[in-house]
């Protein structure tokens, strides 16, 4: 996904020795058939199966239409006004935006402390690595299954917090309405960390040793360090973190899918499970059309103000570039 | 140096602890009784029972998932790296008009929520007759699958030298004999790559298949662990070995091909 924001397309043109005379126009055939039969089947795809159904979403949006039958009940933009005026969706804005402050706020630096950490001469560091990133491989719903067992109640989570003298620490973790979305943060926390954590080992290992010790040498003390050399250095990391954490929680669905369907009582509804319980659940295919554009906007706005922003002066980007 | 260096491997041994309990949680909890999770959730296994995982691996439910997320992840695979090597081929090293809009269009694909194609997609399987066949998730994965593949292969492709298709081409060769006989092997590090991103991302993939099958002789792995938990909510045990054997399949890929998965986020982040 972060590719397209570093990726320098190639500007160089490729020299092609021209065909002499007669042949030139049969070359220059070719050369299209060649095209249309290497770009053709992507693109088809790609179109037929991603940017059609996109925009025939904005199109179903102004219908109120139940997925049967021709569209014939036009209503312009009532399903947007139903949607912002309703209570559920205006909140579940609110969870996505909330799940997205507290990844910046508690995902980033404890993830630039486990780089740092790890970063370190220390044995098994390749193990350490392994077992980090190991959550992320799983898929959402094995995560959910597993914390979701391990949070019932009187479970093992439960069972650990007596055990160490934290009872009074015990809750309903999934049905309490004020906390289900803090524990559906920290199975996120637990499931994603370890992305962050190798990419910023990554962005670590990209800076000189030389430059740490000149600043030592300088009688720069470690925290000093960190602080003035080496954070300003991932900086570029750290922003693309960013832009990735921010971009996966307004489309979280799956975790909390399957660990709570947005309950209780609405209390951890996303605009992504809010959108599919309307659209499959209550056959409510055009407001749940307009709920989708609604999310495509939000997320399109976030990537264009954030490429313009903050990720423009660490690269010029694929998409920027092409746009201006 | 030695007291940082302890904080490090405190800092290690909390991570790893958190990281792996849960695992170990669901490991060990499928070998101990459903009544002896109940009465002590945090406990191991005593004595150690092997029915759970006997059940789940001699009915035919868990490898019929394990066969179905397969074929599925295979498909969309073979179809993402097919027709994006292809595509990325044509934008990398020919010139014509419109190359450039081309990849931005593919990179657009990168910002798509699939939350947001997934109505109209439905619709458009449905009229497809791609409802309950391994098609009609295989398909739509391979398309959201292209434009990651084609951002990692097109600057790859691009960085093999001009001097090796020149000696090709002057040679007798055409342009595709040069993309299929030298070009792909030469990318195979970076088809590695991207295959194994598709194939991970189709193999994890949850809200298709839950929207595309009905019939659970269908569903995928994901979807079958979900079931199978709101299925059997009073027999802890089997869902626990239940999730411990559908963990071992993506764990294992892991292992394998950490270095290609790691290098492939990373690498692509670092551009």
């Amino acid at each position: 996904m972060s590719a397209a924001i570093t990726t320098r397309p190639p500007t160089a043109p490729v020299p092609h020795a021209p065909a002499a005379g007669g042949t030139r126009r049969r070359s220059r055939l070719r050369t299209r058939l060649e095209l249309a039969l290497l770009l053709g089947p992507g693109l088809l795809l790609f179109a037929g199966f991603v940017l059609v159904p996109i925009c025939v979403a904005v199109y179903y949006s102004l219908y109120s239409w139940n997925g049967f039958g021709p569209l014939t009940d036009f209503v312009g933009l009532d399903n947007y006004v139903d949607a912002f005026s309703g209570e559920v969706f205006r909140g579940a804005i609110g969870h996505n935006l909330i799940i997205a402050a507290l990844s910046i706020i508690v995902q980033l630096p404890l993830s630039i402390s486990l780089a740092l950490l790890l970063n370190r001469k220390l044995r098994g560091r390749t193990f350490l690595r392994m077992v980090v990133f190991a959550p992320y491989v799983l898929s959402e719903a094995v995560t959910a299954v597993i914390w979701l067992l391990m949070l019932q109640p009187g479970g093992f989570v439960d069972e650990v917090l007596r055990g160490v003298g934290l009872g009074s620490f015990v809750h309903q973790w999934l049905a309490d309405q004020g906390l289900v979305l803090y524990t559906l943060f920290i199975v996120i926390t637990w499931k994603y960390i370890g992305f962050g954590v190798i990419l910023l080992l990554a962005g670590l290992q990209g800076i000189p040793a030389e430059l740490r010790e000149a600043a030592a040498l300088d009688g720069a003390s470690s925290w000093q360090t960190t602080r003035h050399v080496v954070l300003p250095l991932l900086g570029p990391t750290i922003r693309v973190w960013i832009f990735l954490s921010v971009i996966g929680s307004l489309q979280l669905f799956d975790l909390v899918w399957i660990m709570t369907l947005g309950g209780p009582a609405n209390a951890s509804t996303t605009m992504a499970t809010y959108l599919i319980d309307h659209g499959f659940k209550r056959y409510e295919f055009g407001f749940g059309s307009a709920v989708a554009v609604i999310l495509f906007i939000i997320c399109f706005t976030f990537a264009l103000f954030y490429q313009r922003f903050a990720l423009r002066r660490d690269t010029d980007g694929a998409l920027t570039r092409a746009v201006s | 140096m030695a007291r940082r260096n302890t904080a490090g491997y405190l800092a290690a041994f909390a991570v790893v602890g958190i990281t792996v309990v849960p695992l170990l949680f669901v490991l060990l909890g499928g070998f101990r009784t459903t009544a002896q999770i109940n009465s002590s959730p945090a406990g191991l296994p005593g004595p150690w029972v092997w029915e759970n995982y006997r059940d789940v691996l001699t009915s035919p439910v868990f490898w019929r998932l394990l066969w179905n997320s397969a074929l599925i992840a295979v498909i969309a695979t073979t179809l993402a790296v097919a027709f994006g090597s292809m595509a990325a081929f044509a934008l990398s090293r020919y010139v014509f008009r419109g190359r450039e809009a081309f990849y931005t269009l593919f990179t657009l694909g990168l910002l798509f929520p699939l939350g947001v194609a997934t109505l109209p997609l439905y619709l458009w399987l449905r009229q497809l007759g791609l409802l309950e066949n391994p098609l009609g998730v295989a398909i739509p994965e391979a398309a959201f699958s292209l434009p990651i593949t084609i951002v990692i292969l097109r600057p790859f492709m691009h960085a093999i030298p001009t001097e090796l298709e020149d000696a090709a081409l002057l040679d007798g060769a055409a342009r595709l004999g040069f993309f299929w006989r030298i070009l792909l092997p030469l990318s195979r590090p970076a088809l590695a790559t991207v295959s194994v991103l598709a194939f991970v991302s189709s193999w994890n993939f949850f809200l298709l298949p839950l929207l595309v099958f009905n019939d659970s002789t269908n569903f995928t792995l994901p979807l079958g662990v979900a079931m199978f938990q709101s299925e059997h909510t009073q027999d802890t045990a089997k869902v626990l070995a239940f999730t411990a054997l559908s963990m071992i399949p993506a764990l294992t890929f892991f292992v394998l091909a950490e270095r290609r998965m790691v290098g492939g986020l990373t690498g692509s982040v670092k551009g």
